[in-house]
C-alpha cells in the first residue's frame, strides 16, 4: 500500500511536470537572424540549443507519451511523391491541435522526412513540403502559426534502414515533436 | 649521435604503438574499375636516392598517373644502369618495352636536411625531353612533391591541368556517428573536421579552399555552417526558423546561395558568406533548391518543381530571367556546372534508377555516365575531367568517380563505413 502511494505520488508529480510550462527555450531559430559565432573551434556536437529540463520521460501518464492516448501517435505517413495529409490522420492531428490549445506554452516542431530515393538536398525540400502540409491542417484547425516550426530531415533520418517499399513507406512521414522532448 | 638516433627510433616506435588507439578514420582506397581505351604507356623509373617502397616519390607519381586511367605504367625493371637524368634515357630500350614516355629523377639530401628533388619527362617516341623541374623540400613534403610532379606530367601529356594536388571532402556514417572529413585526392591523410551524432550533408569548398560550408542537424534541424579549415573555427551562417540547406559559394567566395524556408516554401536566397544580408532572389510557388553558381558568377543553376516535376533551371542574376534546361525525363536534379562553363553534371532518374549524366549547354545533348541505381551528389573535379559521386553497393554508401567522357571509372573504398556527399576541392593556390 505504502509503495503504491509513493508510486502514485511520483506519477502525480511527474504528470504535473509534463503539463507545466517548459523552461524558457533559447530559440535561436525564431530570431530571424543568424546565430553568428557559435563556439569557435568546436568540432564536436550533438547538443541542442535549448536548456530545457524537467520534462517527463514516459511515466505512462504523460498524455503525450501514454500509448493509450492518441497524442502518443506522432507520425503521419505519406504516399510516394505525395504531400497530401490523408483523412485517416484527422483525429490524430485534431488531438494535437486540442493539446496545443489547452497548453498555451507548448510548441511543436513538425519534422518532415522522405524515403531514401533521390537527391539529399531536394529531399530536404520535399520533407519540408510534407511538414508544411501538416502545419496547414493544424493552422486551419485553429493552432497559432507561431507555436509550430516546420523543418525537414529529408532522407537523413530514416525510421527504417531497409531498401524496400515497406521501409520507404515508414520513412515518408512527418513526426510531431514537442519542444523539450 | 647514437643516443639521439635511438631516441628518435623510440619515439617512432611509440608513435606506431599509439596508432591503433587513435580513432579509426576512414581512409579511402581508390581502385580503377574501368580505364580509357587509349591509356598512354609511361615508365616511371625509381628516383635515384629516394626512399624505397610505395612512399617513394616515383611510386606516388606512378600511382597518381595510373589512377587517372589515362596512363598505363610500363615495367621499369631490367634496364641497367637505371637512368636518373635526361641524358641517361636510352629511347630505343624504352621503346622496346612499349613506353611512349619515361619519367626519371633523383632525390639528394642537402646540408640543411632539406631534399633536392629533380625530375624529367622524356618523350621516347620523338626522343625529346618534355619538361624538367627541381624542387627543394623537406621529407615531410615528399607526398605533396610527388603529386605536384604528377600534375606537371599529366598537363604535359594531356593538355589539362592535373588534380593530384587537390583535396576532397566527404561525410562518413558509422553507426550513429557522422564525420565530415577532408583528405588528399588520392584518399591519403584523412582528417576529421566535424564529428556529430546527427546527420551532416552538403559540404561545399570555398573557392580558395580555406573554408567549407555544410549543413548539420546537430540542433535537430538543418543549419548551414561555415568552418575555417586551418583554425577549426566555425559560425552558423544560416540558422533561421524552418530549414536552412544547400549552400553554394559564388566564384569570388563573397556570397553564399542557400535554400531557406523562413518565409514559407523552399526558396533561394543570396547572403554574404558570413550570413549577413540574406536576400530572396526568386519567388516560386513550389520548391527552388540546389543552387550552384556558374563559373562566371553571373548565373545560377538550380532545381525546381515549378513545372510539375523536379527539373534543372538557370537564373541569370542580372536580369532575373529563368530558363528551363532539362526536359528529358521526370526527375533531373543536383546540377553541377563544369569549370569551363560549357555544361553541367546532374542526377537523372530513369525508371527506378538514379544515374549521373552530363548535359551540354549549346547542344542540350545528354550523356548518361553511370549505371548505378542510387547514384547521387555529383562533384566535378576542378579540371572538369572527373566527376566524384556517391552510390550504394550492398546497402552501404561508397564513393565512385567517372571521367566526364564516361570512359574511366574509379571506386573509392573505405572499409566498414558508409561514405557519402563527396566534394572535390579547388586547385591549390600557388
Amino acid at each position: 500500500m505504502k509503495k503504491f502511494l509513493i508510486a502514485a505520488a511520483m506519477v502525480v508529480v511527474l504528470a504535473g511536470c509534463s503539463t507545466q510550462p517548459t523552461a524558457p527555450v533559447d530559440d535561436k531559430s525564431t530570431t530571424g537572424t543568424p546565430a553568428a559565432g557559435t563556439t569557435p573551434g568546436t568540432t564536436t556536437s550533438g547538443t541542442t540549443t535549448s536548456g530545457v529540463s524537467g520534462t517527463s520521460t514516459g511515466t505512462g501518464m504523460n498524455p503525450l507519451r501514454d500509448p493509450n492516448n492518441i497524442l502518443s501517435k506522432r507520425s503521419i505517413y505519406f504516399e510516394f511523391d505525395s504531400f497530401v495529409v490523408e483523412d485517416k490522420y484527422k483525429a490524430q492531428i485534431e488531438a494535437h491541435t486540442r493539446y496545443l490549445a489547452g497548453n498555451k506554452s507548448a510548441k511543436v516542431t513538425l519534422q518532415g522526412h522522405t524515403d531514401e530515393r533521390g537527391s539529399r538536398e531536394y529531399n530536404i525540400a520535399l520533407g519540408q513540403k510534407r511538414a508544411d502540409a501538416v502545419k496547414r491542417v493544424m493552422t486551419l484547425m485553429g493552432v497559432q502559426e507561431v507555436v509550430i516550426e516546420t523543418v525537414s530531415y529529408g532522407k537523413e533520418k530514416p525510421k527504417r534502414e531497409g531498401h524496400d517499399e515497406a521501409s520507404w513507406a515508414e520513412n515518408r512521414r512527418v513526426d510531431i515533436v514537442y519542444f523539450g522532448e | 649521435m647514437f643516443i639521439h638516433r635511438s631516441l628518435r627510433l623510440a619515439f617512432a616506435l611509440a608513435a606506431l604503438l599509439l596508432l591503433p588507439l587513435a580513432p579509426a578514420r576512414a581512409q579511402l582506397t581508390i581502385e580503377i574499375v574501368g580505364g580509357a581505351g587509349t591509356a598512354v604507356p609511361i615508365a616511371v623509373v625509381p628516383f635515384d636516392g629516394e626512399p624505397a617502397g610505395p612512399t617513394g616519390i616515383s611510386g606516388i607519381v606512378g600511382a597518381d598517373l595510373a589512377r587517372s586511367g589515362l596512363f598505363m605504367l610500363v615495367e621499369t625493371a631490367g634496364i641497367v644502369p637505371r637512368p636518373s637524368r635526361i641524358e641517361d634515357v636510352q629511347a630505343a630500350a624504352w621503346r622496346a618495352k612499349g613506353a611512349d614516355a619515361v619519367v626519371v629523377g633523383s632525390a639528394r639530401t642537402l646540408a640543411d636536411g632539406r631534399v633536392e628533388v629533380r625530375f624529367a619527362l622524356v618523350d621516347v617516341v620523338k626522343q625529346a625531353p618534355l619538361v624538367a623541374m627541381v624542387y627543394t623540400v623537406t621529407p615531410a613534403q615528399f607526398r605533396a612533391t610527388a603529386h605536384k610532379i604528377a600534375d606537371v606530367i599529366y598537363e604535359k601529356m594531356t593538355g589539362d591541368q592535373g588534380v593530384f594536388s587537390t583535396r576532397i571532402a566527404y561525410i562518413t556514417k558509422l553507426g550513429t556517428r557522422f564525420q565530415l572529413l577532408v583528405a588528399d585526392a588520392d584518399g591519403n591523410d584523412p582528417q576529421t573536421i566535424v564529428t556529430s551524432n546527427e546527420p551532416m550533408l552538403s559540404p561545399r569548398w570555398a573557392p580558395d579552399g580555406t573554408r567549407i560550408a555544410y549543413v548539420s542537424f546537430e540542433s535537430k534541424k538543418p543549419v548551414v555552417y561555415v568552418q575555417n579549415l586551418a583554425t577549426g573555427a566555425r559560425a552558423a551562417v544560416a540558422n533561421f526558423r524552418g530549414s536552412n540547406s544547400s549552400p553554394a559559394w559564388s566564384p569570388d567566395g563573397r556570397t553564399l546561395a542557400v535554400t531557406l524556408t523562413k518565409d514559407g516554401g523552399s526558396q533561394l536566397f543570396l547572403m554574404n558568406s558570413d550570413g549577413s544580408n540574406p536576400q530572396r532572389v526568386l519567388t516560386s510557388p513550389g520548391i527552388d533548391t540546389e543552387a550552384m553558381f556558374m563559373p562566371d558568377g553571373k548565373s545560377i543553376l538550380f532545381t525546381s518543381d515549378r513545372g510539375g516535376s523536379p527539373q534543372i533551371y538557370r537564373l541569370t542574376l542580372g536580369s532575373g530571367a529563368v530558363e528551363r534546361l532539362t526536359f528529358d525525363g521526370s526527375y533531373n536534379v543536383s546540377p553541377r556546372p563544369f569549370p569551363d562553363g560549357k555544361g553541367f553534371a546532374f542526377v537523372r532518374r530513369d525508371g527506378a534508377r538514379f544515374q549521373i549524366a552530363v548535359q551540354d549547354f549549346a547542344s542540350r545533348q545528354v550523356q548518361v555516365l553511370t549505371a548505378g541505381t542510387l547514384d547521387e551528389s555529383p562533384s566535378v573535379a576542378p579540371n572538369g575531367k572527373l566527376i566524384l559521386y556517391a552510390n550504394e553497393v550492398g546497402g552501404r554508401g561508397i564513393l565512385a568517380a567517372v571521367s566526364s567522357d564516361g570512359r574511366v571509372k574509379q571506386r573509392l573504398v573505405a572499409p566498414a563505413t558508409d561514405v557519402r556527399e563527396p566534394a572535390w576541392g579547388p586547385f591549390p593556390r600557388p
